[in-house]
């Protein structure tokens, strides 16, 4: 790996200032997707700024029905956290399905939010759910934050807080698992909210998205059944080596119909 | 350079080494402790996994600054003096290792698992093993091996 500095703020005005003084910094939350990026020399910052030592970013609580989770959250703890398990089962076994064991003990739920792969599993998660994003300075529904491949609506230096999940009435995740990093060939999220039902898809699509159809044909009946006459297009959906868009599109059935019978 | 203070196998560490020194490197470049294997070195084998307060990490993709304050366990510091714990006692009696490149990360992965789940069931094991790779046994006895680890240390009341 190249040179850089390391500095260990331990408040969020200290890490929002060293960012700005810096010449190329980069925030470092577990360094799951970070630190292999820097040796295959992706990315080369000048510095990295470890946001582990902010408590502000750390936690999980339940306040009515909205779970607030800490950016510097890892995966494990939301796994094995009895709020998460009890306002929205189906986030906390999403989290205890991510990548393994050593990648839930350091990988963040600001991490995976802020590089916005678009085989993440936690994107669905806030899509589906309408959750939003905390800032210093403001707050972002999850549509508006996820913008594209590896993109998101965060400017230059904003660091992520935490994240507010509305807990839904139903939900589940189903995803087909890249059998190597288990990251989602494709993923989907179905939620039964206040606002009806969403349906959120990751791993098909250069950004996950909400399936609009299959919503649809959710809202008037919550069933597997109901999805029968629906078909996705492959267009605009990923071809790679690891599965074709059409392949991809005929998942996107098969988990949004696993996911609903597993919700209803 | 960062200043850095841990424990490592219980014993204090501090130092001031570059920001860029990996927790592997730490462990096998300075302190001699090369139990800790580097098999990819891209996050993707496991064989470098070593145990940070109590959770499994792998140490190629955590900065030794990043384990300031922490504690951390490698295969060195599994066994009590001569006597060996009772997971690698396990992977000794079941056959679970062949060339061995992949068994400190296997072991403390293992063990990690075992403290994390008192019912731990055979698709536990093979659930929590997935980030580590094995090129020699094809597994079965390595699953053998922890469900047995995990029983003995129950038994030892280190669950
Ligand atoms: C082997 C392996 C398997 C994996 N499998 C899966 C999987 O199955 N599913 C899945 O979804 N993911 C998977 N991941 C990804 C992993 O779960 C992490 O979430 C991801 O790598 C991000 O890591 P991190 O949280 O350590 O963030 P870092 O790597 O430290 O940071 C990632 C990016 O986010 C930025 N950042 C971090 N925190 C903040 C913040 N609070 N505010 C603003 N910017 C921030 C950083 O600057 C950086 O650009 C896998 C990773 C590995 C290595
Ligand atoms: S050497 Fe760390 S995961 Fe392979
Ligand atoms: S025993 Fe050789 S890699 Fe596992």
């Amino acid at each position: 790996m190249y040179e850089f500095r390391y500095h260990r703020p331990e408040t969020l005005e200290d890490a929002a200032k060293l960012f700005s003084e810096c010449g190329d910094p980069l925030f470092l939350a577990g360094g799951q997707t970070t630190l292999p990026v820097m040796k295959q020399r992706l990315a080369s910052p000048s510095d990295l700024i470890d946001l582990g030592r902010i408590p502000e970013l750390r936690g999980i609580s339940l306040s009515g029905d909205t779970l607030t989770i800490g950016a510097m959250t890892c995966h494990e703890d939301v796994a094995r956290s009895a709020d998460a398990k009890s306002a929205i089962p189906a986030l906390a076994g999403l989290a205890g399905d991510i990548g393994d064991p050593a990648v839930r003990s350091r990988g963040t739920l600001g991490g995976s939010i802020a590089n916005n792969d678009p085989a993440a599993d936690y994107t669905a998660a806030l899509v589906a759910l309408g959750a939003s994003v905390h800032t210093p300075s403001r707050v972002i529904a999850a549509e508006d934050f996820f913008t594209g491949m590896f993109e998101t609506a965060l400017e230059e230096g904003e660091m992520i807080v935490k994240v507010a999940f509305p807990a839904p009435r139903s939900a589940a995740y189903v995803k087909f698992p890249n059998p190597a990093s288990r990251y989602a060939t494709v993923g989907v999220f179905v939620a039964g909210t206040r606002e009806g039902v969403r349906v959120a898809v990751t791993g098909a699509g250069p950004c996950v998205f909400r399936a609009g159809d299959i919503e649809a044909a959710l809202e008037g009946d919550f069933s597997a059944d109901a999805l029968r006459g629906v078909s996705v297009s492959p267009d605009g959906l990923n071809s790679d080596l690891h599965a074709s868009a059409e392949y991809r599109a005929n998942l996107i059935g098969v988990m949004t119909r696993r996911a609903v019978a597993r919700a209803s | 350079m960062p200043a850095i203070s841990l424990s490592v196998n219980g014993k204090p560490v501090s130092g001031e080494y570059e920001a860029r020194t990996l927790l592997c490197e730490l462990l096998r470049g300075h302190l001699a402790l090369t139990g800790t294997h580097v098999g990819c070195d891209t996050s993707q084998c496991g064989a470098c996994v070593v145990l940070v307060d109590g959770d499994p990490v792998k140490s190629c993709a955590m900065l030794a600054a990043q384990a300031d304050g922490r504690e951390v366990t490698t295969i060195e510091g599994l066994a009590g003096g001569e006597k060996l714990h009772p997971m690698q006692e396990a992977f000794r009696d079941h056959h679970a290792l062949q060339c061995g490149f992949c068994t400190p990360g296997m072991i403390l992965t293992s063990v990690a698992l075992a403290r994390g789940n008192p019912a731990l069931g055979e698709e536990d094991v093979a659930k929590g093993l997935e980030g580590n790779l094995c090129r020699c046994t094809g597994y079965r006895n390595i699953i053998r091996a922890v469900m047995a680890g995990a029983k003995a240390m129950r038994e030892q009341g280190d669950v």
